[in-house]
């Protein structure tokens, strides 16, 4: 038997594959992305995270790469599915780090991955731009884990945001002090609602109706047939994707009365506004963008040109500025990743939402609150910070 | 208890592994070390799942509630207890729930065990998410000097655990009572054995070591949620694995959870996009070509070998 083509074909395939490493090494920048593609979060990973990602690699790319000391390096992008499961973010941030060489990696999607992903990246030593996750514990956090940051604001200010608006509608003579307070009893919407509760009654609001539903809750009828007998001014809900959905669309059929109307996470989505048109005018949110301005139009029209689909109010242009932050950091310092981390410490970014820099506890202390649907455009009418606030309008109906 | 010669030989060869295994992390702090607390994590929870299920044919579902019992027993805990009373509370805590389960359910028998196990992980998730949401429960931070070298050696550790009270078990009277059980049960009735109180003490192997294998993982995890914590499909990829190994013998699901782990880790590495497809299409393959596992698969040959060997 003949063994030399066979060996011949070893010897090249090791040679190809030597010199596509040392290729791949040299001029390109390695870059990390896990987050859901498939389990609970994917639809928000799909709508916010991913697409952002690729927006800004096919940027970067088409520009001929990031300058890094003097040289135009291209992006490689590596990304994983984790199946919004910790222990698939655990090993796909672990191969990401010593099997593939990412140079850095971009921080997961949703509070739980990111903080099960956290330990890793500070072992080692990967800055980690963390933007939906969004907690009070901060200055815990960034004291255990010196290389995490924050981008998208606090349960708390998240809350007290909203409790502001209606204040001021309130001391306005815009509506009464009656509110009707619902949550889904998950992680986020129980501590949005744990917070939000003392201070409705500091300002001197009455809650007249208080509930929460169980995650998946099909028949939202109840609640907000409940809300309704209550006769509240205004309608809280501390929601999460299909029960913001499926709280406006009961609200709709029930005509509820109220002259504010607040749903959370994923009201700011495209989806929303494309599902209720007319109806969703005057719905309330958490988050909210300046989408006047010139920066977020440009993004928004990139975001649907190169992804097909449009970027959501809120998290998409965070995760696109956080990225940013990154780009800016590599071409300031070069691909050394604790000097990356340090220039995230003490440096100011120009980002699509305006300026971004970060404070003693690793977070961005100016970010978006509260947004409302207004003119089918989903704008920013509360924010800590960040210019293009514009006034609240009353919820007038659902036609 | 009288040993044999080939019973102290396998228990030698059984502590040499482990402690060749034991010394992983100083070989490998990083990836290897990522997929060997995977490993131990399948090992523990599949070999302690085949310990009950094996002999008695009873498939249960219900590793994902113990588990996440467990996690919720560090995740309250860590602030004011040591970490290994934790773990040790956990194995009590689920022990005892899976008494109270098997006392309700394991009279019944088939489908109906399935379905109740099923149901038990939603069960005990809502219960926690009410008490959670009645207390304004913020979520849990689980911040520990625990690294992924202590993980691995308290799962190993637990891991060794499990196959000595296998061992032992398959000893003991109970053990010889589960596998008349598992022949026939109506025997097994009338040949004296109180049949239900077998199956629960045996049920609370499994339920104990699935709440410990959670409260040493929390850490891992650092956030503690209801819907990471009791993900369903946790109790799927152990009977998956326990069944691709073999449950008839005590080694059996550790042959199944070393080549799943790598299939997994091959499978998501290289298709990112399709992953749980093509998890899905290797649960079929593997229930149309490997119906008795690799155990089955290795007795049919010894089968075959010997039967040449005959003629």
């Amino acid at each position: 038997m003949n063994r030399r083509p066979f060996l011949k074909l070893v010897s090249a395939l090791t040679i190809a594959s030597a010199f596509a490493a040392s290729a791949a090494s040299a001029d390109t920048i390695r870059i990390g992305a896990v987050a859901p593609k498939t389990g609970p979060l994917a639809g928000g990973a799909t709508v916010t995270q991913w697409p952002s990602i690729y927006l800004w690699v096919d940027q970067i790319n088409k520009a001929g790469g990031l300058t890094v000391d003097g040289e135009k390096m291209m992006i490689e992008l590596i990304e994983y599915d984790d199946q919004t499961n910790p222990g698939e973010t655990i090993k796909a941030v672990q191969r990401l780090a010593t099997q593939d060489d990412a140079h850095f990696i971009i921080a997961p999607y949703g509070t739980g991955l990111n903080l099960a992903a956290a330990p890793l990246f500070d072992r080692y030593g990967y800055p980690q731009i963390a933007v939906s996750a969004i907690t009070d514990q901060q200055a815990d956090l960034s004291a255990k884990f010196p290389n995490m940051f924050f981008t998208l604001g606090t349960t708390t200010a998240l809350a007290a945001d909203v409790v502001k608006v209606l204040g001021e509608m309130r001391d306005a003579g815009q509506m009464g002090d009656k509110v009707a307070m619902v949550n889904v009893a998950d992680a986020f919407g129980i501590e949005l609602a744990t917070a939000a509760k003392p201070l409705f009654e500091e300002a001197g609001f009455e809650i007249v109706y208080e509930t929460s539903y169980p995650l998946g809750t099909q028949d939202l009828s109840p609640v907000i047939k409940g809300a309704a007998a209550a006769e509240p001014d205004a309608f809280i809900a501390w929601s999460y994707p299909p029960d913001t959905f499926g709280l406006t669309e009961q609200a709709m059929i029930e005509n509820l009365d109220v002259k504010a109307f607040y749903t959370a996470v994923a009201t700011p989505f495209p989806g929303y506004g494309a599902r209720f048109g007319a109806a969703a005018e005057g719905v309330l949110g958490a988050g909210g963008v300046n989408p006047e301005s010139p920066a977020f139009m440009e993004y928004a029209a990139a975001h649907e040109a190169v992804t097909g689909s449009k970027p959501d109010y809120w998290a998409s242009a965070t995760t696109y500025a956080s990225l940013e932050i990154l780009a800016q950091s590599i071409e300031a310092v070069g691909l050394d990743r604790a000097a990356v981390t340090a220039h995230l410490k003490d440096s100011t970014f120009d980002t699509i939402l305006g300026p971004i820099s970060f404070d003693e506890n690793n977070s961005n202390p100016d970010f978006w609150t509260v947004g409302q649907w207004q003119g089918g455009v989903f704008k920013g009418v509360a924010s800590r910070g960040r210019d293009g606030t514009v006034p609240v309008i009353l919820k007038e109906g659902w036609e | 208890m009288s040993l044999t010669g080939t019973d102290i030989r396998n228990l030698c060869f059984a502590t040499l592994a482990f402690a060749i295994c034991a010394l992983l992390p100083f070989g490998d702090n990083g990836y290897w070390l990522g997929l060997g607390v995977t490993i131990a994590m399948f090992t523990t929870l599949a070999t302690s799942w085949a310990l009950f299920s094996g002999p008695t044919h009873y498939i249960s579902l219900a590793t994902a509630a113990f588990f996440g019992v467990g996690t919720y027993v560090t995740g309250l805990g860590i602030e004011t207890l040591p970490f290994w009373s934790l773990v040790g509370l956990a194995g009590l805590i689920g022990a005892v729930l899976a008494a109270l389960v098997g006392l309700a359910t394991l009279r019944l028998s088939g489908v109906y065990f399935v379905i109740f196990t099923l149901g038990l992980a939603e069960l005990v998730r809502q219960v926690i998410t009410w008490v959670q949401n009645n207390t304004g429960q913020k979520g849990l931070y689980v911040l520990t000097d625990l690294d992924e070298a202590g993980i691995y050696w308290w799962l190993l550790g637990l891991a060794a655990v499990v196959f000595l009270t296998g061992w032992l078990i398959g000893r003991s009277r109970l053990g010889f009572a589960l596998r008349i059980i598992g022949d026939d049960e109506t025997v097994a009735d009338h040949s004296g054995i109180n049949t239900a109180r077998a199956k629960v003490l045996l049920f609370m192997v499994p339920g104990a070591v699935a709440a410990m294998t959670g409260a040493i993982l929390a850490p891992r995890y650092v956030y503690i949620e209801p819907s990471l914590a009791f993900a369903p499909i946790l109790s799927f990829q152990v009977v998956i694995m326990a069944l691709l190994g073999g449950a008839s013998r005590l080694w059996g699901p550790l042959v199944g959870v070393i080549p799943f782990t790598f299939l997994l880790e091959a499978v998501s590495s290289n298709f990112p996009n399709q992953t749980t497809l093509v998890i899905g299409v290797a649960f079929l393959v593997i229930v149309y070509l490997l119906p008795g596992g690799f155990v089955g698969l290795l007795d049919k040959i010894m089968y075959r070998v010997n039967a040449k060997e005959r003629s």
